[in-house]
C-alpha cells in the first residue's frame, strides 16, 4: 500500500504539479494573516502597561522562535520518512527546510536580543530558553554543513536524516539539561511572561502572526522544493514538458 | 561470537601499542591543554580549584574529538568494512566492540592521568574521586555519540573540523552534568541527581548509538 501511495501521490511529478496549483492559495492566506497581524499588532492592540510600545516586538519574536522550533520537528519527521520509507519527497523537504529553519532561529535570537536590551538591560543572558535556541541554531548549522560535504545524493539524504533524528532525540534532553543548569547557576529572576494570561486584543494578532510566519515558511519551502525537484529530475522527460 | 569480538579487541589493542606515538598524541594533547588553562587564567589558586572540573572536562572532550574521527577510517580504507557488511555477522555488535576498545585505549589513560592533573589544579582527594567517577560515566557517552559522527563522515575527504561541529552540540548535556558534580559538591548540595542523569545518558546512548552508527556505516559504504 505504501509503495502504491509513494508512486501515485507522493511522486515528485505529482508534487510539482499540485504545489503549482496550491501556491497561490497559500500566498493569499499568508497575505491576509500577515496584514491582519501587522495592522492589529502594531496599531490596534493596546500598549503594554509595563513595557509600553516596546512589547510589540513580540509579534516578530515569538512567531520566529515558534516557527524555528516547528521547522526542526518537520525536518525530523521528514527524516524518519526518508529513513524508513525512502521517500524522495521527504528527503527534499528535509534538506530544503534546514536553511529556512536556521534563518528563523537567527531571527528569533536577534529580535530577542533587541527586546532584551531595553527590558532586561542586557543583550544576552544565559537564560534556559535563549541557550536552547542558540543550540538549535548549532544543530541546524551542523546539519547544513554535513549535507554540503557529501556529494552522493542518496548518501546525502540518509546521512542528513540520521543526524536530524539524533538531534531531535537530543533536543528535549539538551533543553531540560539547560533549564536545570540554569537553576544551579542562579539565573535571572525576571521571566519573560510573568503573567500567564494575555489580553485577547494582544493575543489574536499574535496568533495571526504565528500563522503568517508558518505560511511564509511553507511558501519558501515549496519554492525551494520545486527548485530541488527540477535539479534532481533534470534528465527526465516530464520536467522538460512542464517547463 | 563473543570470542571473535574479544579477538578483534585484542588485535586492535596490540596493533595500536605497536605505533605508540600515534596513540600518545591525544593523551599529550590532553595534558598540554590542561596546563595551558592556569597560564591563561593566572595562578589564582581558588579560581583554579573552582574551574578544575570544567578545565579537565573540556580538555578531555577536545582530546576525544581528536581521536574519534579515526574510529572507522582504517577499516573503511582497507575494505574490511565492506566485507563485514556483506558477512552475516552483526555490524552493531562490532561497532560496540570498536567503541569499547577505543574507550579503553583513548579515554582510560585520560582518566588515569587526571588525578595527576588534579594535583596541579589543587583538587583534594574526595574531589578527585568525584571527578574520576564522573569521567568514568561520561566519557563512554562522548565516544558513543562521537561514533555516529565518525561513521557519517567516514568516506569523506577533508572533513576534519566538521566532526566537532556536528557532534559538540550533542555533548552539551554531558558537559552540564559531568563538571556539575563537582560544582554542586562545592555548593554543598546533594549530587545523586548528577550520577542518576549520567547513568541515564549512558543507558540511552548505549541503546541507540551503536544502532545508528551501523546504519550510518552501511550508508557510507553503499554510496562510494
Amino acid at each position: 500500500m505504501i509503495s502504491a501511495l509513494k508512486h501515485r501521490f507522493l511522486s515528485l511529478k505529482t508534487f510539482y504539479l499540485t504545489s503549482q496549483k496550491g501556491l497561490p492559495f497559500i500566498i493569499t492566506l499568508f497575505i491576509a494573516c500577515f496584514l491582519y497581524g501587522v495592522i492589529a499588532g502594531l496599531f490596534i492592540a493596546p500598549a503594554d502597561y509595563q513595557q509600553g510600545d516596546g512589547f510589540r516586538i513580540i509579534y516578530v519574536h515569538v512567531p520566529a522562535a515558534f516557527t524555528a522550533m516547528l521547522i526542526y520537528f518537520v525536518m525530523a519527521s521528514a527524516a524518519l520518512l526518508t529513513l524508513v520509507f525512502r521517500l524522495k519527497i521527504a528527503a527534499i523537504c528535509m534538506s530544503s527546510s534546514a536553511a529556512i529553519g536556521a534563518w528563523f532561529t537567527l531571527l528569533a535570537l536577534m529580535t530577542g536580543s533587541i527586546w532584551g536590551k531595553p527590558m532586561w538591560g542586557t543583550w544576552w543572558i544565559w537564560d534556559a530558553r535563549l541557550t536552547s535556541v542558540l543550540i538549535l541554531l548549532f544543530l541546524y548549522l551542523g546539519f547544513i554543513s554535513l549535507q554540503s560535504v557529501i556529494t552522493n545524493q542518496n548518501a546525502r539524504d540518509r546521512a542528513g536524516a540520521i543526524i536530524a533524528l539524533v538531534g531531535v532525540i537530543n533536543l528535549p534532553i539538551i533543553h531540560y539539561s539547560v533549564i536545570w543548569w540554569n537553576t544551579l547557576h542562579q539565573g535571572p529572576t525576571i521571566s519573560k511572561f510573568a503573567t500567564p494570561s494575555i489580553a485577547p486584543a494582544m493575543l489574536y494578532p499574535l496568533l495571526a502572526m504565528i500563522a503568517a510566519f508558518f505560511l511564509f515558511y511553507t511558501i519558501i519551502l515549496l519554492l525551494r522544493m520545486r527548485n530541488q525537484i527540477i535539479l534532481r529530475e533534470m534528465r527526465s522527460t516530464w520536467i522538460r514538458e512542464v517547463i | 561470537m563473543f570470542n571473535a569480538l574479544l579477538r578483534i579487541m585484542r588485535h586492535e589493542i596490540t596493533s595500536i601499542f605497536r605505533e605508540a606515538h600515534a596513540w600518545l598524541t591525544p593523551i599529550l594533547f590532553f595534558i598540554i591543554t590542561v596546563c595551558l588553562f592556569p597560564l591563561a587564567l593566572g595562578s589564582d589558586d581558588p579560581l583554579l580549584n573552582h574551574m578544575a572540573p570544567c578545565i579537565i572536562w573540556i580538555s578531555a572532550l577536545l582530546a576525544i574529538l581528536m581521536s574519534i574521527g579515526n574510529l572507522f577510517r582504517q577499516e573503511a580504507e582497507e575494505g574490511y568494512l565492506d566485507v563485514l557488511i556483506l558477512s552475516s555477522h552483526s555490524l552493531t555488535l562490532w561497532v560496540l566492540c570498536k567503541m569499547l576498545t577505543h574507550w579503553i585505549l583513548y579515554c582510560l589513560p585520560l582518566i588515569l592521568i587526571s588525578p595527576l592533573l588534579g594535583i596541579l589544579l589543587h583538587l583534594n582527594t574526595s574531589e578527585m574521586l568525584l571527578l574520576i567517577s564522573g569521567l568514568l560515566l561520561g566519557t563512554p557517552v562522548l565516544i558513543l555519540l562521537g561514533g555516529i559522527g565518525a561513521a557519517l563522515l567516514v568516506g569523506i575527504r577533508g572533513s576534519g573540523l566538521l566532526l566537532p561541529i556536528l557532534i559538540m552540540p550533542l555533548y552539551i548535556p554531558v558537559l552540564i552534568f559531568g563538571p556539575g558534580i563537582l560544582l554542586t559538591y562545592h555548593a554543598h548540595l546533594p549530587i545523586t541527581l548528577h550520577f542518576a542523569m549520567m547513568g541515564a545518558f549512558i543507558a540511552l546512548s548505549l541503546a541507540f548509538a551503536p544502532l545508528l552508527t551501523s546504519v550510518a556505516l552501511r550508508l557510507g559504504v553503499n554510496s562510494s
